[in-house]
């Protein structure tokens, strides 16, 4: 495999869509921090001991906390954890100056810590995070791998499993994936292209078939209604 | 002199001058009973005449004069406008939407709601107040006209209609309408008689004559009324136009009053100077507005259909909800503690908490059913309102529906109902004012067997003309290859024997001597010199009469034409011509001929008749007086009218005119030397649908006349019942032996294009029924005229039998009508496998027992079969009724067309009321949803605009739900991803724009603009008009085909994205696609794929179009780079997200183009199919016109039209096929 290399990791029935789930955020706090308090929109982690939270909001509380090591061999490969989320994010949406505060400080603790003292737009793990998934199954990006690997390379890999998805059933995959200029591996598009344009030819057979054994005349007047009676069968 | 002929044309007194006249009924023995009826409830009603300070006060305050016509005033607009329009079923929805909006429990803002619904709401009720506000004017209008008043003292002062009130007496002056119900008491006839015309009520063009009491004879000046007081005692209020019961006390004395009394308001004052009467019935107790109906609300057949769609989709709606909200409570009471990040069991918003699943499932049903509205688009009513009245703009703006005459244009007075113009099958239409102008010509004369004036008409020359076109083209047939056995005998018979043809056809000497020709046939287009005279030949006309062989015949019949009538003549101003006056039109057009032709009738004293008659030896004019001994008046039952006259020489003659079987019942046997002739020209003028009267005369001696004219005398003083039958008895004796002069013949004048249209309309296979107030004669005439009715026709006449009318048994009478429809049937039943085309014609009084709820079926299907229908002398209420019965029976729409008050009803009543705007008198027009200067713009209005409307209509509703659908349809699929909590996948921003901007302006563009063939070739081939009748457009195979087509879109949208887009990264750099970009890549996929779905639909491209089409797309990218500048705090998920992240993924645009390939395969493989197997046929029609190489091969694309013409049997080009097949069975008879 090319560098560079995705790790992507996947969560199975795991519904970010959700409408509490995907509204529970806010996104002036992330961007302004303290300074906008109105966080009526993060119930039920807008608060805790009458303090605000921040990052607040069910989808940062339980932010995916498992961690990786990849080791060829005996070395450690180096895992980049920079520039894996949009860029627009790390430079608008979240504050360079939005420290977290107040944060899993409750008495439940849905998932990551986060380094108080990184400001919100280099918690990328974070932004990330809140990219909030289209469907029940997704991937999401955890680093790259910059360098090349081989066949036959044999990859170990250490990970914590912090994150909960056993009370759903939920499955946990970890994806290792090169990206060509659409994208990752994607068998359906192929497919979907591939099936589409035999069925047009297939059609444009048929029709071609249809009309030279049974042709209607272009602009034939048998065929409007008032000749009906004269078009033979 | 001429003042002295003034003054006595109004001192004659008509009573003498009509010696018959005492035959007007006077049933004083049917009153008698009612009389007793007074007093009795319904008949309460007193008058206290010229005391209208006593109606003042209870307890006989009647209503004032003030009539208003509009439906709403300022206190009830509001609340009634309102509830008209929450009484549409998708408005109450919408209402509801916006409802739930304002406690945030839908998912759209209370404003996005709210303003759309404010907006359609509000639109129609703007339509509502500006229809009201034109009906409150004209109600002004009417209210303010002035009439002179009563105040005391004999003086009469002006006041305005409103301010009457009952028991004011009134003074009325010639050619003014009656302010309200009249009681007469005085012309300005010694005799107490005047005429009236009563257009407005019935429709009749002749004049009705009323005659006051004699004892108010005398109240004929203004002074009289000084002290004059009355009360009259008389029936309620009530709509009846025909009857009146009541009486007058005055002086002592008490009156019975008849109809005869009693001047209805709406209808005018005509040949007298003015009289006088008391006010009986003002304002809303008027008869004449007791008849008049409220305008009810139309609603097309499409949008009733609509209606039933937006339940279907409502259906499919509360199912999709009901699975979302069940989907909901359940995932939540059974999987509810497995979802921990949720955190669902702590201070839960109502529809996430699992211990309340009830609520849950209610609330996100409420959101559900909000969430998917787009199935139920607010904006489809809204577009629909925009379209039409867009499309109202370019009815009214047709520069080919413009009357230059006039100045008036086409108007589209309610924009609701443009679609229901394509789908008419029935026209219900008035006679006079509609189809003809009111206006009698001269048209051809036939004296002593010669006919004059023109012998062809133009369905011989037609028929001629074909035939040679025929012969042509079988000649080119031969000479081509594919010659059939058929076209070459066709082609010797017309060849070879090109003698007989030339008999059979009998005018090709016109042809030939097309020069002699022009000058007998009257210029068909230009307006005659003379109104009323529209004669040209040479042999006549500048006295060139008298170098003919048999002058004294020719002399005779002039005289009876200038002596036997009731005529007045007027002084017309500085031209030496004279006008005249008299009961009937037709008269007049009889003096102005026969003053054309050298005998000017120039005056007339109460016994005396003055002639001004050219000597044929020498050429000069000489006066001449001629006494009037006798004068039988002319009435429907003896259908023939004469004068009794003595020349100067003390000759006394008999000068007749009359119906033909009446006068040859009663000719001499030396007078029938013209019979055969006459009569075969009375055949071609009756053909020709002009109205025809035999004249005929005989010399009487001196001996005999005395004899008779005792016994008239004595007749005409008895006084009893018999005396009727003693004067019918004298008149027998004396109208008899009589020589037959010659036939003239009158043009009802048709208006402007008129058979063309009705041809036309014919051809597009609506059925045309004539319902006329006018008496039978003349409504066959105009039927024969319009091409209604022709002779090979079947004629069936519903009328009812003497002796059933006179037995006064409702039983019997309704067995009489019954036997008559049902024998007719049969013989319907029978000719129809013949192809004998069949025509009825009833009469009023037969109608309104054929309308009673028992007979009515059966009667309506008689008339549904037969190929025309006329209605004569059918009252405004019957016009009315007969329209809704049809409308119901057939379930076909109806369209009604008239002119004058007396039409409203039917106009109101249709599906779709026509009003004529060429003349005066609004109320039609008032009444109408679309009102045209001329007739014949019918053609354009229907066949054109209407099938086009139609079309635009039914395919933008359709696209419109395919769009929504399809849109809805995938919100649908994502709840099924995201565990049914009722998120919404595309930002707030794309749900609004989808129907607000995105997708709204294509759909005009269609609605507005599209065409499937010119107006061309739709007037060419007005058999396209079939597609809407038939409804093929709009069916509910359609409808379900296009719901289909857009759940498959939907599917096809949401599977192809979804998987190809999740889980594998979108870009190079790794990058997933989220929420937000899966969204976004969806909605981007939905807007391309419906405005590729219009353009596939358009047929008619403008530019407009294109910029609309493609400009909605570009549209939609302009809109995600903007909103992608803006703040991330306000565009959330948008954010640079096109420059940024789709849009710079390949991945986006492939998958785009992938989506709009297979979602559009469906309907691209359907057209196709379709298309190339079974073709509509504007679609070949279509291919003909743009697509075949030989365009230029004229006489298929001619032929093609000729067989595009439905199998009609009315109209003009029917009737010239027939008379072609009747030429060609007389050519096969000659040749054997």
């Amino acid at each position: 495999m090319k560098a560079p290399i995705y790790i992507y990791y996947q969560l199975d029935n795991y519904y970010q869509n959700h409408r509490r789930y995907v509204k529970s955020r806010s996104d002036k706090q992330l961007r302004y921090g303290l300074q906008y308090n109105d966080t009526s929109s993060c119930i039920p982690e807008e608060s805790n001991d009458g303090l605000p939270i921040v990052p607040c909001g069910l989808i940062s509380w339980s932010l995916f906390n498992d961690t990786y090591s990849f080791f060829r061999g005996t070395d450690e490969l180096r895992i980049n954890r920079k520039n894996i989320a949009w860029k627009s994010d790390r430079d608008h949406k979240f504050g360079k100056h939005v420290f977290p505060f107040n944060f899993q400080n409750g008495t439940l603790i849905g998932g990551a810590m986060l380094d108080p003292n990184v400001p919100l737009s280099d918690q990328e793990d974070l932004i990330v995070w809140m990219r909030t998934a289209a469907l029940p199954s997704f991937r999401k990006l955890y680093g790259k791998i910059e360098e090349d690997l081989e066949a036959n390379d044999v990859i170990s890999i250490y990970f914590l499993n912090n994150y909960n998805t056993y009370s759903f059933g939920g499955r946990k995959k970890l994806v290792l994936s090169t990206a060509s200029w659409l994208g990752g591996r994607n068998n359906f598009l192929g497919m979907a292209y591939i099936a589409i344009g035999s069925c047009l030819i297939v059609l444009a057979l048929v029709f071609i078939l249809l009309h030279v054994k049974n042709p209607r005349p272009y602009g034939d007047a048998m065929y409007v209604s008032w000749n009906w009676k004269g078009i033979p069968n | 002199m001429v003042k002295a002929s003034g003054k006595r044309k109004q001192r004659i007194k008509w009573s003498k001058l009509y010696t018959f006249s005492c035959l007007n009924p006077r049933t004083t023995d049917n009153d008698a009973p009612n009389q007793q009826l007074l007093g009795q409830p319904g008949f309460s009603r007193v008058v206290f005449c010229n005391q209208p300070e006593l109606h003042k006060i209870k307890p006989h305050k009647y209503p004032s004069n003030y009539v208003s016509t509009t439906k709403y005033n300022f206190m009830t607009f509001l609340p009634r406008a309102l509830f008209e329009q929450f009484r549409r079923v998708a408005n109450l929805y919408f209402l509801l939407g916006a409802a739930l909006s304002i406690p945030k429990l839908a998912p759209f803002s209370p404003e996005s709601m709210i303003t759309p619904l404010v907006f359609v709401v509000g639109i129609s009720m703007l339509k509502e107040a500006i229809e009201d506000w034109s009906r409150f004017l004209q109600d002004m209008d009417v209210n303010s006209r002035k009439v002179k008043v009563h105040s005391r003292n004999g003086y009469f002062v002006e006041k305005t209609w409103k301010e009457l009130s009952v028991g004011d007496v009134v003074k009325v002056n010639k050619n003014e309408y009656f302010p309200s119900d009249l009681l007469l008491l005085s012309s300005s006839y010694e005799d107490g008689v005047c005429y009236v015309e009563t257009m407005n009520l019935d429709g009749e063009t002749n004049l009705k004559l009323k005659r006051s009491l004699e004892a108010t004879l005398s109240l004929d000046d203004d002074v009289e009324y000084t002290k004059f007081q009355a009360t009259i005692h008389c029936e309620d209020p009530n709509p009846n136009l025909y009857s009146f019961v009541g009486n007058l006390e005055f002086n002592n004395g008490t009156y019975p009053l008849s109809p005869t009394q009693i001047l209805l308001r709406d209808s005018k004052l005509r040949n007298t100077e003015y009289v006088y009467g008391v006010v009986i019935f003002s304002g809303p107790d008027a008869k004449a507005v007791r008849n008049s109906t409220r305008s009810p609300s139309k609603r097309s057949r499409v949008e009733r259909r609509l209606d039933y769609l937006i339940y279907v989709l409502f259906l499919l709606l509360v199912m999709m909800s009901v699975v979302t909200s069940i989907g909901s409570a359940l995932v939540l009471k059974s999987e509810a503690d497995m979802w921990w990040y949720l955190r669902l069991q702590e201070n839960a918003d109502s529809p996430f908490k699992p211990s309340k699943p009830v609520t849950s499932f209610f609330l996100q049903f409420v959101r559900s059913l909000i969430l998917y509205g787009y199935l139920i688009p607010i904006s489809l009513y809204v577009s629909i309102e925009v379209v039409k009245v867009l499309q109202a703009m370019l009815i009214n703006k047709d520069m080919r529906m413009y009357d230059g005459l006039s100045g008036k244009a086409v108007e589209a007075r309610t924009s609701n109902i443009n679609e229901e113009l394509g789908q008419v099958e029935m026209i219900l239409s008035d006679k006079t004012g509609t189809l003809t102008c009111n206006q009698m010509e001269f048209r051809k004369c036939s004296i002593e067997g010669i006919s004059y004036g023109g012998e062809i008409n133009e369905v011989d020359l037609a028929a001629s003309r074909r035939m040679n076109v025929d012969v042509e083209r079988y000649r080119i047939s031969i000479d081509g290859s594919d010659s059939t056995g058929q076209s070459i005998e066709m082609f010797e018979y017309s060849v070879a024997e090109a003698d007989a043809k030339q008999a059979v056809l009998g005018c090709d000497h016109a042809i030939e001597n097309s020069d002699i020709e022009h000058r007998r046939i009257p210029a068909s287009g230009k307006e005659p010199t003379i109104k009323g005279f529209n004669f040209r030949d040479d042999r006549l006309m500048d006295k060139m009469w008298i170098h003919g062989s048999n002058a004294h015949d020719m002399i005779m019949f002039f005289r009876v034409m200038a002596l036997c009538h009731t005529g007045i003549p007027v002084e017309d101003g500085n031209s030496k011509r004279l006008k005249y006056e008299a009961e009937s039109p037709e008269e007049i057009t009889f003096l102005i001929a026969a003053q054309e032709f050298g005998f000017k009738f120039c005056q007339r004293t109460q016994s005396v008749m003055f002639l001004q008659e050219l000597e044929p030896s020498s050429g000069i004019e000489v006066k001449r007086e001629y006494k009037l001994l006798n004068l039988l008046e002319f009435n429907s039952a003896r259908k023939r009218m004469s004068v009794i006259v003595s020349n100067e020489a003390g000759e006394i003659f008999l000068f007749c005119k009359g119906a033909d079987n009446i006068i040859f019942d009663r000719l001499a046997d030396n007078g029938r030397i013209y019979q055969q002739a006459t009569t075969a020209h009375l055949s071609n003028y009756a053909e020709d649908g002009l109205r025809t009267m035999l004249f005929a005369y005989k010399k009487i001696e001196v001996v005999e006349y005395e004899s008779w004219n005792t016994l008239f005398t004595k007749a005409k003083a008895t006084v009893g019942t018999e005396r009727e039958e003693l004067l019918e008895h004298a008149s027998e004796m004396i109208e008899k032996d009589l020589f037959l002069l010659g036939a003239v013949a009158v043009e009802d004048k048709l208006q402007k294009g008129v058979p063309q249209c009705i041809d036309k309309l014919a051809q597009a296979g609506l059925k045309l029924w004539l319902l006329t107030g006018d008496k039978r004669e003349t409504a066959m005439n105009i039927g024969f005229a319009c091409s209604l009715l022709r002779h090979d026709m079947k004629q069936f006449h519903l009328v009812l039998s003497k002796e059933a009318e006179s037995s006064h048994q409702l039983k019997a009478v309704e067995e009489d009508i019954l036997s008559q429809i049902r024998n007719s049937y049969q013989e319907i039943v029978k000719g129809n496998k013949k192809d004998v085309p069949s025509a009825l014609t009833v009469d009023g009084k037969a109608m309104e027992v054929a309308l009673r709820s028992e007979i009515s079926n059966q009667f309506l299907q008689l008339a549904v079969m037969c190929d025309s229908v006329i209605c004569c002398r059918v009252s405004p209420k019957q016009k009315a009724l007969i329209a809704r019965l049809v409308k119901e029976y057939t379930g076909k729409t109806t369209l009604a067309i008239g002119d004058g008050a007396n039409d409203v009803g039917m106009i109101q009543e249709a599906d779709i009321g026509v009003g004529i705007s060429g003349m005066e008198g609004m109320q039609a027009v008032m009444a109408s949803d679309f009102s045209l200067p001329q007739f014949y713009f019918l053609e354009r209005l229907l066949i054109v605009h209407g099938h086009w409307c139609y079309k635009r209509i039914s395919k933008m509703i359709l696209y419109f739900i395919y769009k929504n659908v399809a849109f809805g349809l995938t919100l649908f699929y994502n709840e099924i991803y995201s565990n049914f909590s009722g998120d919404d996948l595309y930002d707030d921003w794309y749900m609004v724009l989808f129907n607000v901007l995105l997708t709204s302006l294509p759909v005009i563009a269609l609605g507005v603009l599209e065409q499937d063939v010119s107006a061309d070739v739709c007037l060419q081939f007005p058999a396209l008009y079939q597609q809407g009748q038939r409804n093929i457009c709009f069916s509910w195979k359609r409808i379900f085909g296009w719901i289909l087509n857009a759940t498959l879109s939907s599917v096809a949208i949401f599977t192809v994205t979804i998987y190809i887009l999740s889980p594998a990264a979108l870009r190079q750099d790794g990058k997933v696609a989220d929420l937000a970009h899966i969204g976004t890549i969806m909605y981007t996929c939905v807007i391309w794929i419906v405005n590729c779905q219009i353009a596939l639909i358009v047929t008619h491209f403008t530019w407009i179009t294109h910029v609309l089409i493609w400009g909605s797309i570009l549209c939609w990218y302009i809109f995600l780079v903007l909103y992608g500048m803006l703040l991330p705090e306000h565009s959330q998920g948008g954010f640079h997200i096109l420059i940024e992240a789709i849009g710079t993924a390949p991945m986006y645009w492939i998958v785009t183009f992938l989506v709009v390939v297979v979602t559009l395969l469906p309907y691209f493989i359907f057209s196709i199919i379709q298309r190339s197997f079974y073709p509509m046929d504007d679609q070949v029609i279509q291919e003909i016109k743009y697509g075949r190489t030989d365009v230029s091969n004229k006489p298929m694309w001619l032929r093609e039209q000729q067989n595009s013409r439905k199998r009609t049997q009315i109209g003009f080009s029917a009737r010239v096929d027939a008379k072609i097949r009747h030429l060609k069975e007389r050519l096969h008879r000659t040749k054997k």
